[in-house]
């Protein structure tokens, strides 16, 4: 059927920001949906408040929105722009919980718009657990043992009759929050008091426990004719028990023989259609390891991070064609995009495989609940591909940018055999690397299946790793042939860890295998085994066979993207990297793209003239240039993990647009920065480089406290803190693992602001000045801030924009860079330069209303800013804009939510408007989505009694105040309109427990004030 | 030891060599679904051929039933790109497996080339050699190769209704599970079986069933086959398909490479729903060439090869693709429901005859 010619006219839900559960994945899945309908001559109206996304461009969307995504806001855009459309399916859970709510408030029928794609009751029949499990008990699907629970009388009830383990998944919640493996009652009663307070109808559902089962996951699309197909099915390495966004995956399935991936795929169809979905679907099942015995866990009626994964792995894009049904077309008549000569109806064959291992925060949150489960606590994730599947563990590994060296987490080495059995069998993020540890002491495979149930074949691959590597630490250099230097290569192990083992310099082992011709060959992802001749620009590196050919004829640009979506470097360096391959493009380049996140767009093989799926490591990323020919690199937009490289490339001989590595060097060294500052002639913030802790101590003696304690080259903020005494800094010094050098600062206290600059080394244009409303000690990423600044002099605000484009000058550097100031009234100080792009440079954009990073690459190339056409003042802005910073501490039990300077927040969204308090207003509304309603009124907790002006205040706003003297907490908690805490010392039980009760939680006056002002007078509530 | 892939348009793939130590030399086909290898190695559409896997790791489950399509391994000679040695769950190992039917692997070999090679030329002989070997002299492809693969008797399982006549030109054991697990009754016959020993069972239905090489090899006795499609309802699969397509004036041409996965789109021109099907094969009845008392039923999406026919008065369904699936899609049973139909109805006629 072709497409359905009333439909002229579409509002498209976004997901939001970024929160654990809800990522990077719906800026692809929804940036792939706008340019579907929009090829179709449909009118896309996009809201989604997050910034950071390239799916709220202007040109991927008509018209954005950049709302709070509530149903008051999306009423107000029907009612102004009058869609005949609504597609909620490519917005999370976020979209889906809107487009119900809408329905059910009958504001979709109002406003006659139809719903796009699959239907409300068939969402609902997914989405609903009791209609769900009654539907399947009709298919005859198997569901665990399990009961609708909505008190802790009816959770014992039903553990009185299956017993334990069982599982708690709490009703309508992201990335299963609030639930858990329960394996007595006491933990069970715990996780069903959490999971009833976190679904949003108080409805829990308590399921016997399953762990142990393989879990495979498969992803389903039908049209509105009935036709259905699988596009791929995944394979968990972690049994049933760890959420799937937790666990490390492989697509296809490796384990699951002819009969079993057909009988499940069999009964994916047969509910895919009992619930009538049109478009893509996920689903969830648990197979036993021998019996063939399988359950459903789980279907979700919509793209999600796992169809984003299966499209990248297969090359199927899943959301543009789910967009394309939804109006009306059959799978039969779009054809596959990736070969252009078959058709959308039919199931990609793959001939490499895929790993895919999570990110997790850990490495920067030490201290949080790091135990996986029922609920995700992943950030992002990495994908490889390979034909070779040690080779994709290997290269996943290496994706993942974290301290690990080859197979091995250094820090595991420390701990005993026993502490290592204990992480496998109940994991945290470090089990792989613990099973690794285990496997180099000896434990067979046998044993570690015992204790962990991962399969036998998997534990085989880990196990011929660790073999592997061994055997090559036995071999001395002049012992290695040929063909064992190729073994190894084909194994996936880089010429860094093979010169590890062989005790040589890198170059030595490099120089051999050119001698010996020892290169990775690049093959296609062509969605059909190579059956059928392709078109797309998608590949991979292997080591073994010939290469796929690619006809190119322009000149050559590579831009190194961002790797995983982490905590302090998020989707905005996608976001920057993608708008650079669009400047390359417009000026006559080709733009070939390095990346290795499954979620995001820049990896949407549209989008470059080539994608190549790799890791961010100099020696993959340096075989990609050689095999392409190309020799100019753009390392600005990747955020660390691109300036980390740089070095490197540039000794090999690559030039890097825009700056040289002793540049960065420069700005990132704090002896070689001071010197820069002061002989620009600009004050410098006293401080020390100390190596070891004595001298830490002369610092803190010489500079006073409060002092700030951080390492070089991080992200994020990680590791830096705030010091007020000696006490504090003895209780730091003994309980930390500092790694020196650390610089120590003088703790300045004050107004920070921050700008982006864009600078052809001679002239700059200072694009956007924000002020953080909370004062210096936060971390830039976890303020709130305001742009153009509201409360700075004139003066003030001139001296800013004079010292940046002062510091501008001076630095040899094209493209963009941000700086970090401290106002005091006495003057400004510098406190870092970020030689590259930084998070604020989509709001930037947004805000100027100016491409700033296409401009940046454009510059690069050779382009003078004034050749640009921007006018030369810093607030060319419509108005005020806000960015508010949003958290994921409901997912990450443990984690303090005080504001310090080390960044916790995951994702942020951004508000505009003339008038600055409506901006204020809608920025920190959208970024309380999934927090208890403040603006409803209530009662907040105050823990400092004696803050006698803050309590005044809340009071007259007309909220009920209580405070140690009147409450106790733990009382309050059980409160039904508890709505915020306000805890200015950071009371470590007090702020932890609001805050994964999805309460407000302010440990900056600023912060609490920024909130206050936006509630309504006293007695308007509704 | 190593060993070399040979391919008559003169290109070689170096590999390693597991398994039987014996020079083969077949027509090279590939397979693209990701699981399945121990169906596609028992079954006897592959008899003599080279198969080379497209997925690169084979091997990661265990054989869980040595006998599945057939007693034996059909194929004479497998080629892949990495053949997983390790720990199994449960089951014998590829290799095992392999060995038992005195079969060579040659693992290492770069099969995405292999494949890009015969997408490009076509199917051709290939030679699997140890390595250093001269080429031994080329050999045509074998179209007539059904006798090699068809039962010597027949035989007769089950014992319900009704009873269909399986004629063997290389059967598929899932073929004759589908109709046992509706029932029937099933008499496996050589599809040399003479007309006057089929007449002589008291059969309800035929299914003319896949088999390997050339339909028109058996020329000889498609006469029969009219004459027994003009009596009973008949179903025909694969090989089967092209066989009573030729009984009934059509034509059947080869495609350059074949259809051979678990993924390939077929549309039913009455509904125009698409699904997916199993396939495995080579020759292709030519659209043009069909009468005009016979429809097409089923239609590829990819190539709009002819798929399946539906006759407009006899009660005869015939299918390219497989519906017993076994590797690949389980959803086409439909065509099994069909067929069963077509024998009800006609019971109904001769009854009230």
């Amino acid at each position: 059927m072709p497409k359905q010619q009333e439909i002229k006219k579409v509002l498209v839900i976004g997901s939001g920001a970024i929160v654990i559960g809800q990522a990077a994945e719906f800026d692809y899945s929804g940036t792939q949906a706008c340019t579907a309908l929009r090829e179709e001559g449909i009118e896309v109206i996009l809201i989604n408040n997050n910034p950071a996304t390239i799916m709220t461009d202007e040109t991927t969307a008509d018209r954005v929105y950049f709302e709070p995504l509530t149903v008051e806001s999306v009423k107000e855009i029907l009612e102004k722009e009058k869609p005949d459309g609504l597609l909620a399916t490519v917005g999370g859970q976020t979209g889906l919980n809107l487009a119900m709510a809408l329905t059910d408030q009958g504001i979709l029928d109002e406003y006659g718009v139809k719903l796009l794609g699959t239907d409300i009751h068939s969402i609902k029949k997914a989405e609903d657990r009791e209609a769900f499990r009654s539907l399947m008990k009709e298919l005859n699907e198997p569901v665990p043992d399990s009961e609708i629970i909505y008190n802790e009388k009816e959770a014992l009830a039903f553990a009185d009759t299956c017993g334990y383990p069982i599982i708690v998944r709490p009703a309508y919640t992201l990335g299963g929050f609030g639930g858990g493996i329960a394996l007595d009652q006491e933990t069970y009663l715990t996780l069903v008091k959490q999971g009833l307070s976190a679904s949003p109808i108080h409805q829990c559902l308590v399921e016997k426990s399953i762990a142990g089962y393989k879990e495979i996951e498969y992803e389903v699309m039908r049209d509105a004719a009935g036709t259905c197909i699988t596009i791929c099915n995944m394979e968990n390495l972690d049994p049933v028990g760890v959420h799937t966004g937790d666990s490390i995956v492989t697509a296809p399935s490796q384990t699951l023989h002819d009969k079993e991936y057909h009988m499940l795929r069999t009964s994916s169809i047969k509910i895919i259609e009992a619930l009538g979905i049109v478009g893509g679907c996920n689903i969830q099942f648990a197979l036993h390891p021998s019996s063939g015995d399988y359950f459903l866990i789980e279907v979700n009626p919509r793209v999600s991070r796992s169809s984003a994964l299966a499209s990248k792995a297969t090359g199927y894009p899943i959301a543009r064609l789910a967009a394309k049904l939804a109006v009306g077309y059959y799978l039969h008549e779009l054809k596959n995009p990736v070969t252009g000569t078959t058709f959308a109806s039919f199931e990609p064959a793959l001939d490499y495989v895929t790993v895919k291992i999570p990110r997790w925060p850990f490495d920067q949150f030490t201290n949080a609940n790091r135990k996986l489960g029922t609920q995700m606590k992943a950030t992002g994730e990495v994908m490889a591909i390979e034909r070779s599947i040690e080779a994709a563990f290997q290269k996943a590994i290496r994706s993942l940018d974290q301290k690990i060296d080859g197979l091995f987490l250094p820090a595991l080495s420390h701990f005993t055999t026993k502490e290592l059995e204990v992480l496998v069998k109940e994991p945290d993020d470090r089990r792989l690397f613990a099973i690794f540890e285990l496997l180099k002491r000896g434990i067979s495979t046998s044993t570690l299946h015992d204790w962990t149930k991962i399969s036998p074949y998997y534990l085989s691959v880990l196990s011929r790793l660790v073999q592997a590597q061994c055997s090559y630490e036995e071999l001395a250099w002049p012992e290695v042939t040929k063909d064992k230097l190729l073994a190894a290569k084909k194994l996936g192990f880089t010429d860094k860890q093979l010169a590890g083992c062989w005790n040589v310099p890198v170059s030595l082992i490099k120089q051999q295998r050119e001698k010996w011709q020892i290169t990775p060959s690049y093959r296609m992802v062509d969605t059909c085994a190579a059956e059928f001749e392709a078109k797309t620009n998608y590949f991979y590196s292997t080591w073994s066979g010939s290469s796929d050919t690619r006809n190119s004829n322009k000149p050559k640009v590579a831009v190194i993207g961002s790797g995983p979506i982490r905590i302090g470097q998020g989707i905005e360096f996608d976001y920057c990297c993608v708008h650079s391959v669009l400047a390359l493009q417009k000026m006559g380049y080709e733009a070939v793209l390095i990346n290795n996140n499954p979620e995001t767009v820049s990896t949407d093989y549209e989008v470059a003239d080539a994608l190549y799926f790799e890791p961010l490591c100099a020696e993959d990323i340096m075989n990609v240039l050689e095999f392409e020919g190309i020799t100019a690199v753009i390392v600005q937009f990747g955020g660390q993990t691109s300036i980390n490289v740089a070095k490197e490339l540039e000794d090999a001989g690559y030039n890097l647009l825009g700056s040289t590595s002793d540049i960065l060097d420069e700005m990132e060294d704090r002896d070689r920065f001071y010197t820069f500052l002061k002989n620009a002639g600009l004050p410098v913030i006293p401080g020390f480089t100390a190596n070891q802790p004595a001298e830490v101590w002369q610092a803190a003696d010489d500079l006073n406290y409060p002092i700030l304690l951080r390492p070089s080259y991080v992200i994020g903020g990680s590791g830096m803190i705030k010091l007020n005494s000696d006490e504090e800094l003895e209780a730091y010094l003994a309980s930390a693992q500092i790694e020196y050098p650390v610089l120590v600062d003088k703790f300045i206290q004050g107004k920070e602001t921050e700008v982006d600059v864009l600078s052809d080394g001679k002239t700059a244009w200072v694009t956007a000045v924000y002020e953080h409303i909370e004062g210096t000690g936060v971390h830039s990423g976890d303020s709130i801030a305001i742009t153009p600044p509201l409360s700075l002099s004139a003066s003030m605000l001139d001296q800013v924009c004079d010292t940046a484009v002062h510091i501008a000058k001076k630095l040899d550097f094209k493209g963009l860079f941000n700086i970090q100031f401290v106002c005091q009234d006495s003057g400004l100080y510098v406190i870092e330069i970020n030689p590259r792009a930084s998070r604020t440079v989509p709001i930037s954009s947004k805000s100027t209303n100016v491409p700033l990073v296409q401009h940046a690459t454009s510059i690069m190339l050779g382009k003078k800013l004034n050749e640009l056409g921007i006018s030369q003042i810093f607030n060319g802005q419509r108005g005020f804009t806000v960015k508010a910073p949003v958290f994921s501490h409901i997912k990450l039990p443990g984690l303090s939510p005080e504001l310090t300077p080390v960044m916790t927040s995951t994702g942020e969204v951004m508000a505009s408007d003339r008038d600055p308090e409506i901006a204020m207003k809608k920025a920190l509304s959208g970024a309380s989505q999934q927090l208890a309603d403040l603006w409803s009124g209530g009662s907040i907790y105050i823990t400092d009694q004696q803050e006698t002006g803050l309590i005044k205040s809340w009071q007259e706003k007309g909220f009920l105040v209580y405070t140690p003297e009147t409450a106790d907490f733990s009382e309050w908690m059980d409160r039904d309109d508890k709505k915020a805490v306000i805890s200015l010392e950071a009371d470590p039980d007090k702020v932890r427990t609001a805050a994964i009760h999805r309460l407000h939680v302010w440990t900056r006056k600023e912060t609490a004030e920024a909130f206050f002002n936006t509630l309504p007078k006293k007695g308007v509530f509704v | 030891m190593k060993g070399t892939l040979s391919l008559s348009n003169g290109q070689s793939f170096e590999g390693s060599w597991k398994g039987a130590v014996k020079d083969v030399q077949g027509e090279i086909v590939f397979f693209t679904g990701m699981t399945g290898y121990e169906e596609v190695l028992t079954d006897p559409s592959y008899y003599g051929q080279i198969i080379v896997f497209s997925y690169p790791l084979m091997g990661q489950y265990g054989i869980q039933n040595l006998h599945l399509e057939s007693s034996d391994i059909q194929p004479a000679g497998i080629v892949v790109t990495e053949l997983y040695e390790g720990t199994l769950e449960r089951g014998f190992s590829l290799l095992e497996f392999a060995v038992m039917h005195n079969v060579p692997i040659m693992t290492g070999v770069d099969t995405r080339s292999v494949i890009q090679t015969i997408r490009e030329d076509g199917t051709m002989q290939a030679v699997m050699q140890l390595e250093g070997k001269p080429l031994p002299a080329w050999e045509p492809i074998r179209t007539f190769v059904v006798p090699h693969v068809t039962a010597k008797e027949a035989v007769t399982y089950g014992e319900g209704s009704p009873h269909i006549g399986l004629i063997d030109f290389g059967y598929k054991k899932s073929i004759l599970q589908a109709l046992l697990d509706r029932g029937c009754t099933v008499t496996v016959f050589p599809y040399t079986v003479s007309t006057s020993e089929l007449m002589s069972t008291p059969l309800d239905g035929l299914l003319f069933s896949n088999g390997p090489g050339d339909p028109a090899s058996l020329m000889h006795k498609i006469d029969d086959y009219r004459a027994w499609a003009n009596v009973y309802p008949t179903l025909g699969i694969c090989l089967g398909h092209q066989l009573l397509a030729i009984a009934f004036g059509a034509s059947t041409e080869k495609l350059a490479f074949g259809h051979r996965g678990a993924n390939h789109p077929v549309m039913n021109v009455k509904t125009k729903r698409v699904s997916m099907s199993s396939q495995n094969h080579s020759y292709v009845v030519k659209e043009g060439s069909i009468p005009s008392n016979v429809d097409i039923l089923y239609t590829n999406v990819n190539d709009s090869s002819v798929e399946g026919l539906q006759h407009q008065n006899l009660p005869l369904l015939t299918v390219q693709f497989h519906p017993e699936a076994s590797p690949g899609p389980a959803e086409h049973h439909e065509v099994f429901d069909s067929f069963f139909n077509l024998i009800y109805q006609e019971k109904k006629v001769s009854q009230h005859a």
